[in-house]
C-alpha cells in the first residue's frame, strides 16, 4: 500500500498550468497520488508542501525561463528540510544548453515540451526510491 | 523511538514520516501510535465535509488563518477520492492552501482514500492523533461529502460542519440523508451567489424537523470564502459548540463513544485478518466448503465449530 506520491508545482510567475494539469493527470491515471499545488509559487512553499506531504518525487514546471535559478532552489530547500531522496524532475521550455547544469545541480531529468507524458511515468518508475 | 521523540520535540519531518508509516502500514506504525497515545487527547478536531467544489478547501485555509489570529496553531487532514480506475489520485485541497507553508503553526497533510474506506478512517484518525501529539490545538479534517465512509470519518471530530452553496437546485434533497444530519453548524459558502436566503430557508425548515439535536440548534453561517468574508463568525460559532459541549458533559460523552468506535473497529480488523490467514485461505477451509457444496454438511454447525475454536 506504499503509493508513489508526486507533488506537481509551478514555481515562478508564469501563470500557465496546463501543460502541469496535463502531467498531474497522466501521473494518476499512472496510478500515482499527485498533490497538485497550483501557480506561482515560491520554492520555500514547494518545499514545504513536499515536506508536508512526504513525497518522493517533486515535478516543476516552469515556461517563464528562471528555471536554473528555481529549479536548484527547490532541490536545495528540500535537501535542507531533510528531504535528500526526494526525486526532483523538470518540465517545461527549457533549453537544452540548460540542461547539464540543471543535472548537475541535482535536477533528475528534464522533459521538454512534446515529451510523451509515459516516458516521465518510465523516469518515475524507474528512478524513483 | 527516535521517531516519536523527534515529533513530540516539533520535527516536523518526523510528523510527516509517522503519517507516512501510518498511511501505508509500515511495520514500526503500530508502535508509534502506541507511544504517541498518552500524548494525545489535546487538541479540538474540526471536520468540514459538504459537496464536490462547494469551498472547502478555500474554507480550512481561512479558519485556518482566524485561528492562528487568535493563538492557535492547527493541522489539517485533507482527504481527497482515489480513482478507482487507476488506483491513483489528483489530491488537490493543497492548492487552496500554499500560502499557509510559510506558518510553522500550521501542518498540512493530503491523504487519498486508496480503496478501503474502513481503514482510511482509522488512519486519518491516526493522522489527527498525530498532529495532536505534535502540539497542534486545533485539527480540521476536510473530506468530500458523497458517502456513509466520509461521514464515518467526520464523525471522528469534535464539532462537524456541512458545508452546502447556493444552486444546487435539488441536491439539497440529495445530501439531505446522510451528510445534513452530522451537521453541528452549516456554513452557506458562496453566498455571493443567488440563491442563498432561499438555501438559508430550507435548511432551517430542515433543522425545525430533525429532533436530534437537543440543546444545541446548529447555527447557519454565510461566507464567501474566496473573499475571506463570514469566516469570524464560523469561527465564533465553533467555539460556541465548543463550549456547549464542555459544558453540558457532551464533549466527554462523544470522546469515549469514539474511543469506543475506534477499538472496536481495530478488534474487528484483527480479527477479520485473524480469520481471514488461519481459517479462510487453509486447505481445510477449502475442503469443507466443497463438502457444503455437495451438502454434505452445512454451514451452521461449521461456523459454531470455527467460532468455538477460535474465539474460546
Ligand atoms: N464565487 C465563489 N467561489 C468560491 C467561494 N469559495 C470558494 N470558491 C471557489 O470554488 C472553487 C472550489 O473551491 P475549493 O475550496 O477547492 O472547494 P472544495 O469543496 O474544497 O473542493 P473539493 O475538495 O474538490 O470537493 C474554487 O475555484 C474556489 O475559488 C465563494 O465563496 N464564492
Ligand atoms: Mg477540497
Amino acid at each position: 500500500m506504499a503509493n508513489v506520491k508526486v507533488l506537481v508545482a509551478k514555481p515562478g510567475l508564469d501563470g500557465h498550468d496546463r501543460g502541469a494539469k496535463v502531467v498531474a493527470r497522466a501521473l494518476r491515471d499512472a496510478g500515482f497520488e499527485v498533490i497538485y499545488t497550483g501557480i506561482r509559487l515560491t520554492p520555500e512553499q514547494i518545499a514545504e508542501a513536499a515536506l508536508q506531504d512526504d513525497v518522493q518525487v517533486v515535478a516543476l514546471s516552469l515556461l517563464s525561463g528562471a528555471h536554473n535559478t528555481l529549479f536548484p532552489a527547490c532541490v536545495e530547500l528540500l535537501k535542507a528540510k531533510g528531504l535528500e531522496d526526494v526525486l526532483v524532475i523538470g518540465g517545461g521550455v527549457i533549453p537544452d544548453a540548460d540542461i547539464p547544469g540543471l543535472k548537475a545541480a541535482g535536477v533528475a531529468e528534464v522533459f521538454t515540451p512534446g515529451t510523451p507524458t509515459s516516458n516521465i511515468v518510465d523516469f518515475i518508475n524507474a528512478n524513483v526510491k | 523511538m527516535e521517531i516519536v521523540d523527534k515529533l513530540l520535540a516539533h520535527s516536523r519531518l518526523a510528523l510527516s514520516k509517522a503519517i507516512t508509516a501510518v498511511e501505508n502500514e509500515y511495520d514500526d506504525a503500530v508502535k508509534i501510535m502506541t507511544e504517541i497515545y498518552p500524548h494525545t487527547g489535546n487538541a479540538y478536531v474540526i471536520g468540514i465535509t459538504g459537496p464536490p467544489g462547494a469551498g472547502k478547501s478555500t474554507l480550512t485555509d481561512k479558519l485556518a488563518k482566524e485561528y492562528r489570529k487568535r493563538g492557535k496553531t492547527v493541522g489539517i487532514v485533507a482527504i481527497d477520492p482515489t480513482s478507482p480506475y487507476s488506483g491513483g489520485a489528483i489530491l488537490g485541497d493543497r492548492i487552496r492552501m500554499m500560502d499557509l507553508m510559510a506558518d510553522e503553526g500550521i501542518f498540512v497533510r493530503s491523504m487519498a482514500t486508496r480503496g478501503s474506506l474502513g481503514g482510511l478512517s482509522q488512519k486519518a484518525g491516526d493522522a489527527v492523533k498525530l498532529m495532536d501529539a505534535f502540539g497542534m490545538d486545533v485539527v480540521i479534517v476536510e473530506t468530500v461529502g458523497v458517502g456513509q465512509s466520509e461521514v464515518d470519518i467526520v464523525k471522528t471530530a469534535d464539532t462537524t460542519m456541512v458545508v452546502v452553496i447556493p444552486g444546487m437546485g435539488d441536491d439539497i434533497q440529495a445530501i439531505k440523508a446522510g451528510v445534513l444530519e452530522i451537521g453541528d453548524l452549516f456554513t452557506i459558502n458562496k453566498a455571493d451567489r443567488e440563491g442563498t436566503d432561499k438555501l438559508n430557508i430550507e435548511i432551517e425548515m430542515m433543522l425545525e424537523l430533525n429532533p436530534e439535536h437537543v440543546g444545541w440548534r446548529p447555527p447557519i453561517n454565510r461566507t464567501v470564502a474566496s473573499k475571506g468574508e463570514g469566516i469570524e463568525a464560523v469561527v465564533d460559532s465553533i467555539e460556541a459548540h465548543k463550549a456547549y459541549l464542555i459544558d453540558s458533559g457532551r464533549l466527554a460523552e462523544i470522546r469515549k463513544a469514539r474511543i469506543k468506535n475506534e477499538v472496536t473497529a481495530m478488534l474487528n480488523d484483527r480479527v477479520n485478518r485473524y480469520i481471514d490467514k488461519e481459517v479462510v485461505s487453509t486447505d481445510a477451509f477449502d475442503e469443507l466448503v466443497v463438502k457444503m457444496q455437495n451438502r454434505e454438511i452445512e454451514p451452521y454447525s461449521v461456523v459454531d465449530d470455527i467460532v468455538g475454536k477460535v474465539l474460546k
